[in-house]
């Protein structure tokens, strides 16, 4: 791989105008640490706002740890640490001033596993995130966050006549949209779906990547997934990180509009990686 | 070989399995011997219930005039009347360690488990068990010469002086400091160990993806902790206070040592009026007493075993989460 393609596929010109109004997500420079081992090496990516992007390749190959590094989620691990910067809207999230636990307010994130609060009632995971910016939420806006969250994320019309049932009780699939409730009811700017379906049968998936489909208008969304076909259907550009071995830190091959990913790209690993022929 | 030609010509009418059983002496021997032990643990708890009963008997049928071991205290009032400001010390005692015990249990397991570096959590965690292995006639004596005078000369006054307008910090000092306090302040010492250990334990096995989902949310650390280890290991702190209160209700030493009692029902907690408790009552009175004295106090043994039980079956319940 060389620096030229990653020039030529990811670095475009934005213009000023939607660099400021828009909330785009630049990464430079991005080296991504777990003790001293380097996981990922030297990403750099612009990430297109009100889209889908897909991030694919190998297990292993920091797909999940990178998109983990975009909310600061990946320090929460122990000596985890990451360096280069994650732009949006132009300011640093890893500034030295950028509280974490604020930049996760505005950038959502969805599990591989769905993961509501088991001793919450669905109306309560709903609003957990909300809770903790406001302490006291009037119970008309509560019932609006509720039922807008749950209407976004298509899950209003099987739940709507029990919302104080636990969310444990649901199937995997609703606990999944649930927690895409919960992610939105916060109005994030991004959000971040790490392997969103790979627990749920091929119905709950379809019923996510339609949500996925919709979201989009309203949020920047960066998906990690294993499936090629889910990639090809939700996203518009899609990302190829490979791994050369292991012990060596996985880095971004290349970055395109999803067609071009798919029919025509540059690099011989991305070809053997989405024709199946990988490894 | 390609999966389309696989030969099962060789398969045995029963699938493969062997058709003659599989020796099983050593399932047999090993149920025999767990069983064997749990009817033992039954036998002899039914033995000691029946211990208990059939020596109360002469004290519970006794007329309220005997009633009345190891001198005037209670004498000719009734078993009741006798058992009654015991019964009351005890659940009194112990949940007064219990209230000044959790809350620190809870912030101790919440440090080790989720605060701490990886190495100081694991010292504090062996520290933490140690206290548990402090012999309690230690604990008395401790609470004797070093805890009661220190709190009677310098913390007891201050309550009584600032916050007498609570009836609990009411009345004279005890100079001595063998009060409910004291008592009520090394219980809560000595069943620290294990709230600290259960919780610590559930807090730990709170399933990391709760944690991250809170903290995705734009959690602070406490916060996850509120919305995600503490629901989640409500249920365990639960049953370790009722451990907790299991031990603190039956502690004998510690208290017949430090506590200065009287036959009353006070919620007073410095002062010398303190009911006693029926573990330590029995270890006082008991040297002294003969015949039907001996009954009574038997007696106050069966409703401790009571109360115990009662506890021992809540904290059952609410470790399978059925209560609260």
């Amino acid at each position: 791989m060389t620096n030229e393609n990653i020039a030529e596929h990811t670095v475009e010109p934005m213009s000023a105008a939607d660099a400021n109004t828009e909330h785009r997500i630049t990464v430079r420079g991005l080296n991504i640490f777990y003790g001293k081992f380097r996981a990922v090496a030297d990403v750099d990516m612009d990430i297109e706002p009100q889209s889908v992007t897909a991030l694919i390749g190998p297990s292993g190959c920091g797909k999940s740890t990178f998109l983990r590094s975009l909310n600061r989620m990946h320090e929460v691990i122990d000596n985890a640490t990451v360096e280069g910067t994650v732009q949006i809207n132009g300011v640093d999230l890893y500034g030295p001033k950028i509280d974490p636990v604020q930049v996760r307010r505005k950038i959502g994130m969805v599990f591989q596993r769905p993961n509501p609060f088991p001793t919450m009632s669905i109306a309560e995971n709903v609003l957990a995130g909300k809770r903790l910016n406001q302490r006291r939420i009037k119970k008309d806006e509560a019932d609006q966050v509720i039922e807008q969250a749950l209407r976004d994320s298509n899950l209003w019309e099987e739940v709507k006549d029990r919302l104080d049932a636990p969310g444990g009780g649901l199937s995997g699939g609703q606990q999944q949209r649930l927690c895409i409730a919960r992610a939105i009811a916060v109005e994030p700017e991004v959000l971040l779906m790490d392997e969103p379906c790979s627990a749920l049968d091929p119905i709950s998936t379809l019923a996510i990547e339609q949500l996925m489909l919709q979201l989009r208008r309203k949020y920047t969304i960066v998906i990690v997934t294993h499936n090629m076909q889910q990639a090809a259907r939700v996203s518009e550009r899609t990302a190829f990180f490979n791994i050369e071995g292991t012990g060596k830190p996985g880095r971004l091959i290349e970055m395109d509009t999803t067609e071009v990913m798919f029919a025509n790209p540059t690099q011989q690993a991305t070809q053997d990686y989405v024709t199946g022929r990988f490894g | 070989m390609s999966t389309d030609t696989i030969d099962d010509t060789d398969r045995t009418p029963t699938g493969g399995f062997a058709a003659e059983p599989v020796s099983k002496v050593g399932d047999r021997v090993f149920s025999g011997l767990s069983r064997g032990a749990g009817i033992i643990i039954l036998v002899t708890l039914a033995g000691v219930a029946m211990f208990l009963v059939w020596n109360a008997m002469p004290a519970l049928t006794a007329s309220s005039k005997e009633i009345g071991p190891g001198g005037d205290e209670g004498n000719g009032k009734g078993f009741l009347s006798y058992v009654g400001t015991l019964a009351f010390g005890t659940v009194w005692a112990a949940l007064l360690a219990l209230l000044i015990a959790v809350p620190f249990g809870v912030a101790i397991a919440l440090y080790i488990s989720h605060y701490a570096p990886k190495r100081l959590s694991r010292t504090l965690g062996y520290v933490i068990d140690l206290l548990a292995a402090i012999p309690s006639v230690v604990y008395g004596l401790w609470g004797i010469f070093v805890l009661a005078p220190t709190m009677a000369d310098h913390v007891y006054p201050w309550f009584s002086d600032h916050l007498g307008f609570v009836p609990m910090f009411s009345g004279k000092v005890l100079a001595s400091g063998r009060s409910m306090a004291t008592v009520a302040l090394v219980l809560a010492v000595m069943i620290l160990p294990i709230i600290t250990a259960i919780s610590r334990e559930v807090f730990l096995q709170t399933p990391r993806l709760n944690e991250e989902a809170a903290l995705a949310l734009g959690a602070t650390r406490w916060e996850m902790i509120r919305i995600a280890v503490l629901p989640y290991g409500k249920s365990g702190v639960i049953s370790g206070a009722m451990l907790g209160l299991g031990r603190a209700l039956g502690e004998t030493m510690a208290v017949a040592l430090i506590l200065a009692p009287a036959n009353v029902y006070s919620l007073k907690l410095f002062t010398s009026q303190n009911p006693n408790t029926i573990a330590a009552n029995i270890a006082l009175q008991f040297p002294e007493s003969t015949g039907l004295e001996v009954n009574t106090l038997i007696a106050t043994g069966l409703v401790l075993f009571a109360i115990t039980l009662f506890v021992n079956l809540m904290s059952r319940r609410a470790a399978r989460g059925n209560i609260f």
